[in-house]
């Protein structure tokens, strides 16, 4: 019924965790959260440990030398993979809240004045708000955001008058709860029009389809290695490098100095000016075998695939009568997850009872409370798929909900 | 799995007791799990330093409610005293769950054991640490 651009059982197997011997393996539906790793990513962390571990940019020695040019091909494969135009546009960062962190703080702390508006949308993940609110604080700038429909689809009726001062568009490529995928490249002509840079929070739509900076002409671009089958620990700020040029730094410390006297300094270029202190060496390089894993798959390949698990699970979710499911209906702007409620059952005891039927699944506000108020639910479950999971992890939650039915009907 | 969904939590899940609000009250205390979103509002009444009345109230998941209803039907008669010394230990034997090894679930059954500490502890004019309840 499925036909996968590639062989998902081979893909299956290349993922330790999915090997694990048990009887009842899991069905892993959290991805969103954080995706599993496989073999080629965890040999390249540890390898490196094993084989490379050197401190970067510093030893004249042969070892440094090597850690220093694993690290910055992962750079460079990164920046190929966004098709950044340059590999120093790519900045090494935690992940995706440190990234925006970073625009919100060293772009926002320079260039945002009294009154000028940041530009979100209620769909944001708190990792997209808050940053903007404590700079907002400091700086006495505004928040706004782009309502959303009772499909979970931006409401951009109003958009022209939206964007009336605003300095900055922050916004979500696909939300972590809708599944919802945003007209970017759209919002961004309109956003340039009116002088407005754009930030893209890149968490949930980098890892499943392609994400062309270019193509989409933004200005930021935020995502995290952790939910793309790479490491935890390592995100990725990509920037225009001419903002980036002109950005002070966020963090200060070694190795994001020119010179240094007591009295003040004068900092690096980029990328270095943004990666204070020893980075994630192991982790970043780990990154680069996760984007190589990718993009030998191919990113359309596994977006193609799916879209296709992403319309099997919606077909299996309305098979229960008793499930509410949020987003828009399938379509090319939905992603392969699906956050819903069921009558009468807290999403909680929903998870619980899923977990002991060996389905993992999320239940809460996924860190996103506007979008739960408006949508007027306190949390929910989700279930999210990725380029490893096939029908039967589907069926298996279809049957687990089948089992919470049974228990509190 | 089956353990956390025994028939008393679900009779209780399904049929609270002491479900409700008391007006007027001597204390009325609401917590919530930021985690899930879960609320419990706690009301008592109290006669001669003793609790003469409870009704709770809110939103949870089963394990929430039903340790909430359970813990209300202890706590008719209880004085303030005894609801001071009144712990964890005491609601999940109380309840009979085994949350050890669940420390996400074990904040939704004491989400009620710590609106009753912290409200009477207000009611005595006292401050309690609830870092352990958390």
């Amino acid at each position: 019924m499925i036909k996968a651009p590639f062989d998902v059982a081979t893909i299956r197997s290349q993922f330790p965790i999915l090997q694990l011997p048990s009887e009842r393996p899991v069905a892993f539906l959290d991805s969103a959260s954080s995706s599993q790793k496989p073999e080629a990513v965890i040999t390249a962390l540890s390898d490196y440990y094993r084989t490379t571990n050197a401190n970067v940019h510093r030893g004249v020695y042969q070892l440094s030398e090597q850690a220093t040019f694993e690290f910055e091909r992962a750079r460079g494969r990164v920046a190929l993979f966004i098709n950044a135009t340059h590999h120093r546009e790519v900045i090494f960062t935690r992940n995706t809240t440190e990234a925006i962190n970073l625009v919100a703080h060293a772009w926002g702390g320079s260039n945002l004045r009294a009154g000028d508006v940041v530009l979100l949308s209620q769909m944001e993940h708190h990792s997209n708000i808050v940053p903007w609110q404590l700079i907002a604080q400091r700086t006495g700038a505004v928040l706004r955001a782009i309502p959303i429909d009772s499909q979970g689809r931006l409401v951009l009726d109003d958009i022209d008058t939206l964007l009336q001062g605003v300095k900055i568009l922050a916004i979500t490529h696909q939300s972590n709860v809708l599944g919802t995928i945003n007209p970017i490249a759209e919002l961004t002509q309109k956003a340039h029009a009116v002088g407005a840079l754009v930030l893209v929070d890149g968490a949930q739509s980098v890892p499943h389809m392609p994400v062309d900076v270019q193509a989409l002409d933004i200005d930021f671009l935020a995502f995290s290695g952790h939910k793309m089958v790479g490491p935890t620990g390592v995100g990725v700020l990509w920037g225009r490098k001419a903002l980036l040029d002109a950005m002070p730094p966020f963090l200060g410390g070694g190795s994001m100095i020119k010179t240094v006297t007591i009295e003040s300094s004068t900092y690096a270029d980029v990328p270095a000016r943004f990666e204070a202190g020893t980075p994630m060496i192991g982790e970043a390089i780990a990154l680069g075998a996760a984007v190589t894993y990718l993009m030998d798959i191919g990113m359309a390949n596994i977006a193609a695939y799916e879209h296709q698990l992403s319309a099997y699970l919606i077909e299996r979710l309305d098979e229960v009568p008793e499930v509410t499911w949020y987003g828009p209906p399938v379509g090319a702007d939905r992603g392969a997850m699906a956050a819903f409620s069921m009558t009468g059952v807290h999403p909680h005891d929903i998870a619980q009872i899923l977990d002991g039927e060996g389905v993992a699944v999320r239940a809460g506000h996924h860190c996103t409370q506007p979008l739960h108020a408006a949508l007027d639910v306190p949390s929910s479950v989700r279930a999210s798929c990725y380029l490893y999971t096939n029908t039967h992890d589907i069926d298996r939650l279809v049957r687990g909900l089948s089992k919470v039915k049974q228990l509190f009907g | 799995m089956s353990d956390m969904y025994r028939d008393l939590i679900l009779e209780h899940h399904r049929y609270p007791h002491n479900f409700g609000t008391l007006d007027p009250h001597d204390v009325s205390q609401e917590e919530h799990n930021p985690l899930c979103g879960d609320r419990i509002r706690l009301d008592l009444r109290i006669v001669d330093n003793k609790i003469a009345e409870v009704a709770f109230s809110g939103k949870g998941c089963a394990v929430s409610q039903a340790a909430a209803s359970m813990l209300t039907d202890e706590l008719i008669g209880m004085d303030l005293d005894q609801v001071r010394q009144y712990g964890k230990a005491e609601l999940l034997e109380l309840i009979g769950l085994p949350l050890d090894k669940n420390p996400v679930r074990l904040k939704c059954a004491l989400l009620s054991l710590k609106a009753l500490k912290v409200g009477v502890y207000r009611y005595l004019g006292q401050h309690i640490e609830t870092d352990d309840l958390d």
